[in-house]
């Protein structure tokens, strides 16, 4: 495990083509050219670089190594259809704000830099045309929610990558065992 | 080709259905049992993190699905058309069992005032407030019925409040979890009364349960034995479309869509209705007929109102040692020193350590003091998560004519049928209780050694509540042009129409409503099969 990794974007591309190659032929709403199911490959990066900033990396691993990318665009093709075009217009407007405060792509900002973005948006304050459609806190909530979701929920959702979280937490898989009688860490006989 | 006449069809398998379907199957009734979702098994493996009762980001598990939207009418009047998964929703499991299926089953025997709240605090402005037209005391057999049958574990004898019981709970309590103990000698030093909470759980060999022998719901004890007598058929997936009236006004049976969409005519005796505050209301309100223009049992437009549930408050406490144990359930002791005789406001609720909070059910919740994303934020979960406690309880509400269930005039679900329209406010008091009881929550939590302390915000009023523990839209009273339901829950102008289940509740009590449920539907069903010998037997 390399928790503490950032990725740049020849890694990031290749951790997208070995998540989609995992996942197979789940789910068919595959763009074309892009190894995920939903994303182009420019909304998963900007998307990488938010998700890494609202749980980074440290001693234990950050979102992006968890598999909240991966996460994320699995229930866009599945329980989160209908935020589909939140999703596209919200990625699109990160880095139009982001372009037009500092010239640059979101994905490519300092971390620093990153962080007071996300500030703003999260606050509604920032100062670009991009959010006529959707408020920059509204979009933002979704993806701070969709975070957690990808962090600390079941490994069987895309997220969580081995139970990275869980370990963090020092959980047992599964987390809550039985009880008194019963012990699910023991396979039942008969 | 018409369905064989049946004594009873019964629509709906949760806590109410469930238990009556058994009654009168035992006593000799031919019945059939409607349920809207599937019959689950412990190998279905639905158990999932994002996917339950309690947390339904990815949908839920126990249904309902998509099929089934309502309509919301927020407090600004807007109207939104909503998915089971939204909060707004109120949500109850649909399945075998109802929301006995995946309940955290704690199973509470209403107080005394709380079947007479009118009479001992008074009036209430801007509430129906009314006393029950039962007491406690003809409850007591069926509570007591429900507990031995259905079986519960607890230990509730140093709860100074309770209402009297004539014969322990059937089994012992489950061994104190590490919370449990950290909170026991705090409720005592603080003069509170704690006590192990009674849970629909075997904590000792008693009924065969779910997967692990655990949880008791009616889904595994009184549907199979309804089942086994040979005498109820269930089936799954149907659909209610209505129920059916003969020209004399009186009910004749039901019309449903089948698992393959098919229409049927189910004809019976009597007709049962047990699907929940929200869809026992919806129900009534779509039977409409020539002499039911408004809806069966609506001549008073009372149907659908006073819809209610409970008003959740607490506190988080945040300890510099660890307070995690993995043993389920979690919640494990209980204090009823707040249900009643609070100042300055009517009635109160019971506080209780909450259920074990999953990693994303901890780390998305949100306070102030806590940052909500960022490096802070995943300091905080992983300092916290294993070394905070949680003291939440149940307010009771007071109920708002308002706050109602009607049909909606345009929006149908998957199979034609009007959907759920939610509307109302709820009631000040219930703000006056939260804010009182987040702060005994508070004080019991610093007692027990917290560093630091988190409360729940104040409640919104806006919206009606309603959620899982949704009840109160078929109210039971003595007169029929502000009750719904008579003493034994027939419905005042159709002699052979039931409602059984929460809708009856006219007030919820400050908890869990599932035993009283229960018992409601153990004491109507005796009255059912006494008065109505008529029947026959098959």
């Amino acid at each position: 495990m390399q928790p503490t990794l950032r990725l740049n974007r020849r890694a990031f591309l290749q951790a997208a083509l070995t998540a989609a190659a995992a996942a197979g032929a789940g789910v068919a709403c595959s763009r074309n050219g892009s190894p995920w199911r939903f994303f182009t490959l420019d909304q998963a990066r900007t998307l990488a670089s938010m998700v890494d900033q609202i749980i980074p990396p440290d001693q234990d691993a950050g979102a992006v190594w968890a598999g909240v990318v991966n996460y994320i665009d699995r229930q866009l093709c599945g329980p989160y259809q209908a935020l589909q075009e939140t999703y596209r217009y919200g990625l699109g407007a990160v880095d139009q704000t982001s372009q037009s405060n500092y010239g640059k792509v979101f994905a490519d900002l300092q971390s620093h830099q990153q962080i007071e973005l996300l500030h703003r948006l999260e606050e509604g304050k920032a100062p670009s045309g991009a959010w006529k459609q959707l408020s920059s806190a509204e979009f933002f909530g979704y993806v701070v929610d969709h975070t957690m979701q990808g962090f600390y929920g079941d490994p069987r959702h895309g997220g969580n990558r081995e139970g990275v979280s869980w370990k963090m937490l020092n959980l047992p898989y599964p987390p809550i065992r039985g009880r008194v009688r019963s012990d699910l860490s023991k396979p039942r006989s008969g | 080709m018409s369905l064989k006449h049946v004594n009873a069809v019964i629509v709906g398998s949760g806590a109410g259905g469930g238990v009556v379907a058994k009654e009168l199957a035992e006593a000799g009734r031919s019945v059939v049992l409607l349920e809207r979702g599937k019959w689950f098994t412990p190998f279905d493996e639905r158990k999932d993190d994002l996917r339950n009762q309690r947390t339904c980001v990815l949908g839920n598990a126990f249904g309902p699905d998509e099929r089934n939207p309502r309509v919301y009418v927020d407090a600004s009047g807007h109207e939104h058309v909503i998915s089971p998964t939204h909060g707004a929703y109120s949500n109850n499991a649909a399945c075998v069992g109802g929301g006995t299926l995946s309940y955290g089953a704690m199973a509470w025997r209403f107080m005394e005032r709380d079947f007479h709240l009118r009479s001992t605090y008074g009036a209430v402005d801007g509430s129906t407030l009314d006393d029950w037209p039962i007491t406690y005391a003809d409850l007591e057999p069926y509570y007591e019925k429900a507990e031995w049958e259905i079986g519960v574990s607890g230990d509730d004898s140093n709860n100074i409040f309770r209402a009297p019981r004539k014969r322990p709970l059937p089994m012992p309590p489950l061994p104190p979890t590490r919370e449990h103990q950290i909170l026991n000698p705090a409720a005592r030093r603080l003069g509170l009364h704690p006590f192990d909470i009674p849970m629909l759980r075997n904590s000792v060999p008693y009924n065969v349960a779910c997967e692990v022998d655990a949880k008791c719901g009616t889904h595994n004890t009184v549907i199979p034995k309804a089942i086994e007598t040979g005498n109820c058929e269930l089936r799954c997936e149907c659909i209610v479309r209505e129920i059916l009236t003969s020209d004399s006004g009186r009910a004749a049976g039901v019309a449903y869509y089948d698992s393959d969409g098919r229409l049927q005519e189910q004809s019976a005796d009597v007709v049962v209705v047990s699907c929940a505050a929200i869809e026992s209301a919806r129900l009534l309100l779509n039977s409409t007929s020539r002499l039911f223009p408004n809806g069966l049992g609506n001549r008073y437009d009372w149907v659908g109102r006073n819809l209610q549930g409970h008003a959740y408050t607490g506190a988080i406490g945040l300890f510099d040692h660890e307070t995690y144990d993995d043993l389920g359930p979690g919640a494990s002791i209980a204090v009823c020193d707040f249900n009643h005789g609070n100042l300055g406001f009517v009635s109160g609720g019971m506080l209780a350590n909450e259920f074990i909070r999953l990693p994303y059910q901890f780390a998305s919740r949100t306070a102030a003091g806590i940052p909500r994303w960022g490096a802070g934020h995943k300091d905080f979960v992983r300092r916290y998560y294993r070394s905070s406690i949680s003291v939440m309880g149940p307010m009771q509400e007071m109920p708002v004519f308002d706050s109602r269930v009607q049909v909606d005039p345009k929006v149908k679900d998957h199979w034609g049928i009007p959907v759920a329209r939610l509307s109302g406010h709820r009631h000040q008091n219930d703000l006056l209780g939260t804010n009182f009881m987040s702060a005994k929550a508070e004080a019991w939590l610093k007692e027990a050694g917290a560093a630091t302390v988190i409360r729940s915000g104040p409640i919104s009023l806006d919206g009606p509540s309603g959620g899982q523990h949704q009840a109160g839209t078929c109210r039971m009273g003595n007169d029929p042009k502000t009750s719904v339901v008579d003493k034994y829950c027939r419905v005042h102008e159709v002699d052979n129409l039931y409602v059984i289940d929460g809708s009856v509740h006219p007030n919820n009590g400050g908890f869990n409503p599932v035993l009283t449920i229960m018992a409601i539907a153990y004491y109507a069903s005796a009255n059912l099969v006494k008065t109505r010998k008529g029947m026959g037997a098959t």
